[in-house]
C-alpha cells in the first residue's frame, strides 16, 4: 500500500489526467470485451469464457492484417472481422452442442478452447512478446488538457468506443433485429414457433459478441504488448465488468468498466499489489447488495 | 474392499521403492481428496463453486505457518488449521448460499480470489508471489517421523483412506440422501421440513474442510505454500476433474484426479504445446463422452456393476 503516491498523484493535475485517461483507456477495452459477454450471456444464455482469448486473436489477426498492408484501418477490420467468422464458427460447432447441458459442460468446452487458442497463437505467432507499435496516422503530438497530456490515438478509441456503445444500444433496443434478439432472449422456443430461425439469430448474436472482442484486440495492439496469455487477464477483468454492470446489462457493462478501469489506473498507484483484490471485494458487495449487479435487467 | 485396496497401494510402493510412483500416488491422494470434496459440493449438493481453490490454499497457508512459528506440533497446527478453515467456510458459506445457480459460483470465485489477493499482497507474513519460504519443519510426533518419507507416504495414505471413507458414509447416509433431494427439489425438501439453507451450509463447510485438509496435506509434502494454491486455476482444476471422472459415481472425483494427473504428466513430457494437446483431449470427453469416464463405464457396464461397487465403493 503506498497512499503517499496516491495523495502526491491526486493533488497533481496532470498526474490525474494521465490516470484518468489511462482508465479510460482501461475501461473502454474492457467495455468492449464485457458488452460482447453480456450479449451472448444475455441472450443465449451461456457464459463464454473464451471471449478473452477471442480478444487476443482480435490482436494478433490485426498485428498480422497491419504488417501485410500497412494500414490500421484494415488491421482494425481484419481483426473485428476475422475473430467474427470463427465466433460463428465456434458456436455452430462446439458451444450449440451444450446449449441443453449444465454450466460445467459450457465452461469445459470453453477452458479446453482456451488452452488450444492459447498454443496455436504460439505455434503461429511464437512466444515473446510482440508489439505493432503506433500506426503512422496516430503518431501526432499529445493533447494538452488540463494540464496533463492525453496521446490522440485514446481520444480515438474513446470515441470509437462510444460510439460501438451508442449503436450496439440502438441496434438492440430500436431495430427490428433488435427486437428479435430480445425476444430470443426470453423465449427462444416461441421465437422459433413463430418462423424465426433461431439457430441463425444465436450465431449472429454469437458473432456480434465476436466482433466487439476482436475489435477490443485489433484497437489494443497499438498500445499494449501481446502475448499468448493476454487473454487469461482480460477475461478475469470482463468478467467482473459483467457481473458488477449485471449480467445482460450492456449499459451496465459500459458504466462498470469504466469504473472498473479508474479503479485500475488509481489503485496501480496505491495499491499495486491488491488492484485485484479492490476489484474482487467490489463485485462480491455488488453481489451480495444485488445479485443481478447495478443494471441487473436482460438486454436494457 | 477399500481397506485392502490401501494396503495393497502402500505394499506396492512399498515393496518398488520407485520414487515416481510413490509421488503419483501421494499427489493422487491430495488432488483426489480435493477433487472429493468439491463433488461433495457440486454433484451432491448442486452448489457449483468456482472458489473451491480457497480452502486449499487457506489450509496449505495456515499450517505452513503455523508450524514455522515452531511452537507446535503437527497434530495441533494440523487440528488448528482445520478449524480455521471451517470458520473461514462458515463465514464465507454463510453469504454464498444466499445466492443461486452461476451467482453463487462467482461470489465464491470473487471471495477466492480476494483470498489470494490478501496472499500476494501480505508479503511480510506469507511472503508474496515467492510463496512460503524456508521449508515447513516436520518435528517427529507420537512416534511418527514425517521426514522419513516412507512412514510419511504410509500416513498419507492411512489419511487419505480415511477421509475417502468417511466422505462415503456421509454421502450414504440421511444427511446425504437429504443433501440430493436439496439439489433436485429444493421446494419439496422444504415442504418435508428439511432447512434447504442449513443443508447448503453443512455441505459447504464440510466440503471446504475436506478440501482444506488435501491443502495440509500438500504443504507437508512440498514443504511450502505458494499463492497459486488459491488461484482460480486450482479450482478449475477442480471442477476438470470431477468433470473427467465423474460426478455421479462416488469414486469418480478420484478416477478424475488420476486420469488428470497422469495426463499431465504424459503430456507435459512429450510436448511442448501441453495446452493444445489437453484442450483435444478434454473436448473429446466433453462432447465425445458427455459425462465423467467413471460415470461413462458405469452407464455401460450396466445396473449390476453400479449396484456392486456403490456397495464396495
Amino acid at each position: 500500500m503506498n497512499l503517499p503516491a496516491l495523495l502526491d498523484c491526486v493533488s497533481s493535475s496532470s498526474c490525474v489526467v494521465t490516470q484518468v485517461s489511462t482508465g479510460l483507456i482501461i475501461g473502454m477495452l474492457l467495455f468492449l470485451v464485457a458488452s460482447g459477454l453480456t450479449l451472448i450471456f444475455g441472450v443465449l444464455g451461456v457464459i463464454n469464457f473464451t471471449h478473452g482469448s477471442f480478444y487476443m486473436l482480435g490482436a494478433y489477426f490485426s498485428l498480422t492484417a497491419y504488417r501485410v498492408t500497412g494500414s490500421y484501418f484494415d488491421a482494425v477490420i481484419a481483426g473485428a472481422l476475422g475473430v467474427a467468422v470463427f465466433g460463428v464458427v465456434f458456436e455452430r460447432l462446439f458451444i450449440s452442442p451444450v446449449y441443453n447441458s449444465n454450466v460445467l459442460m459450457q465452461l469445459l468446452v470453453c477452458y479446453a478452447f482456451i488452452l488450444i487458442l492459447d498454443d496455436v497463437v504460439k505455434i503461429v505467432w511464437g512466444t515473446d512478446f510482440q508489439t505493432m507499435g503506433m500506426p503512422a496516422t496516430f503518431a501526432l503530438p499529445p493533447i494538452h488538457l488540463f494540464g496533463g497530456f492525453v496521446p490522440p490515438f485514446y481520444v480515438f478509441l474513446t470515441g470509437l468506443t462510444v460510439a460501438a456503445a451508442f449503436s450496439l444500444s440502438v441496434l438492440v433496443n430500436k431495430t427490428r433485429f433488435g427486437k428479435l434478439v430480445r425476444a430470443a432472449a426470453v423465449n427462444r422456443q416461441m421465437l422459433s414457433c413463430l418462423g424465426v430461425n433461431t439457430s441463425l439469430l444465436y450465431a449472429a448474436v454469437f458473432g456480434l459478441g465476436s466482433l466487439l472482442a476482436g475489435a477490443a484486440g485489433a484497437l489494443a495492439a497499438p498500445v499494449r504488448s501481446m502475448s499468448p496469455e493476454m487473454g487469461f487477464s482480460i477475461l478475469i477483468e470482463s468478467f467482473i465488468v459483467t457481473v458488477i454492470g449485471g449480467m445482460g446489462s450492456i449499459i451496465g457493462a459500459f458504466f462498470a468498466a469504466v469504473l472498473v478501469g479508474i479503479i485500475r489506473a488509481f489503485g496501480s498507484i496505491g495499491y499495486p499489489l491488491f488492484t485485484d483484490g479492490l476489484m474482487f471485494a467490489f463485485m462480491a458487495l455488488v453481489l451480495l447488495v444485488k445479485p443481478t449487479g447495478l443494471f441487473g435487467r436482460k438486454l436494457a | 474392499m477399500a481397506l485392502s485396496g490401501c494396503l495393497v497401494v502402500i505394499a506396492l510402493a512399498l515393496t518398488l521403492d520407485n520414487p515416481q510412483f510413490a509421488d503419483f500416488v501421494l499427489r493422487l491422494s491430495i488432488f483426489g481428496l480435493y477433487a472429493l470434496s468439491l463433488n461433495l459440493l457440486v454433484g451432491y449438493a448442486g452448489l457449483v463453486s468456482f472458489g473451491h481453490a480457497m480452502f486449499f490454499g487457506f489450509g496449505a497457508y495456515a499450517f505452513g505457518l503455523l508450524m514455522q512459528t515452531g511452537l507446535v506440533s503437527i497434530p495441533l497446527a494440523f487440528v488448528v488449521s482445520i478449524a480455521g478453515a471451517a470458520v473461514l467456510a462458515v463465514s464465507v458459506g454463510a453469504l454464498c448460499i444466499r445466492l443461486k445457480d452461476i451467482y453463487f459460483g462467482i461470489l465464491t470465485l470473487a471471495f477466492q480470489m480476494l483470498l489470494h489477493a490478501v496472499i500476494l499482497s501480505w508479503v511480510s507474513l506469507t511472503g508474496g508471489d515467492q510463496g512460503l519460504q524456508g521449508g515447513i519443519p516436520r518435528p517427529p510426533f507420537l512416534g511418527v517421523d514425517l521426514g522419513n518419507p516412507k512412514q510419511f507416504f504410509v500416513l498419507a495414505c492411512v489419511f487419505f483412506f480415511g477421509l475417502v471413507l468417511l466422505v462415503r458414509q456421509m454421502v450414504e447416509s440421511p444427511f446425504g440422501y437429504s443433501l440430493r433431494m436439496v439439489r433436485d427439489n429444493p421446494e419439496r425438501a422444504l415442504a418435508l421440513g428439511l432447512s434447504v439453507q442449513r443443508y447448503k451450509l453443512a455441505a459447504f463447510v464440510i466440503s471446504g474442510t475436506i478440501a482444506a485438509n488435501a491443502g495440509v496435506l500438500m504443504s507437508l509434502y512440498v514443504s511450502g505454500a505458494y499463492p497459486n494454491f488459491a488461484y482460480w486455476t486450482l479450482s478449475g482444476d477442480g471442477i476438470l476433474m470431477i468433470m473427467l471422472g465423474g460426478m455421479t459415481v462416488f469414486l469418480g472425483p478420484i478416477a478424475g484426479a488420476g486420469i488428470f494427473l497422469m495426463l499431465n504428466g504424459i503430456i507435459t513430457r512429450t510436448t511442448e504445446y501441453s495446452g493444445l494437446v489437453m484442450g483435444i483431449v478434454l473436448l473429446c470427453v466433453v462432447l465425445g463422452l458427455r459425462r465423467g469416464v467413471l460415470d461413462f463405464v458405469f452407464e455401460r457396464c450396466g445396473p449390476w456393476a453400479v449396484r456392486r461397487l456403490s456397495r464396495e465403493g
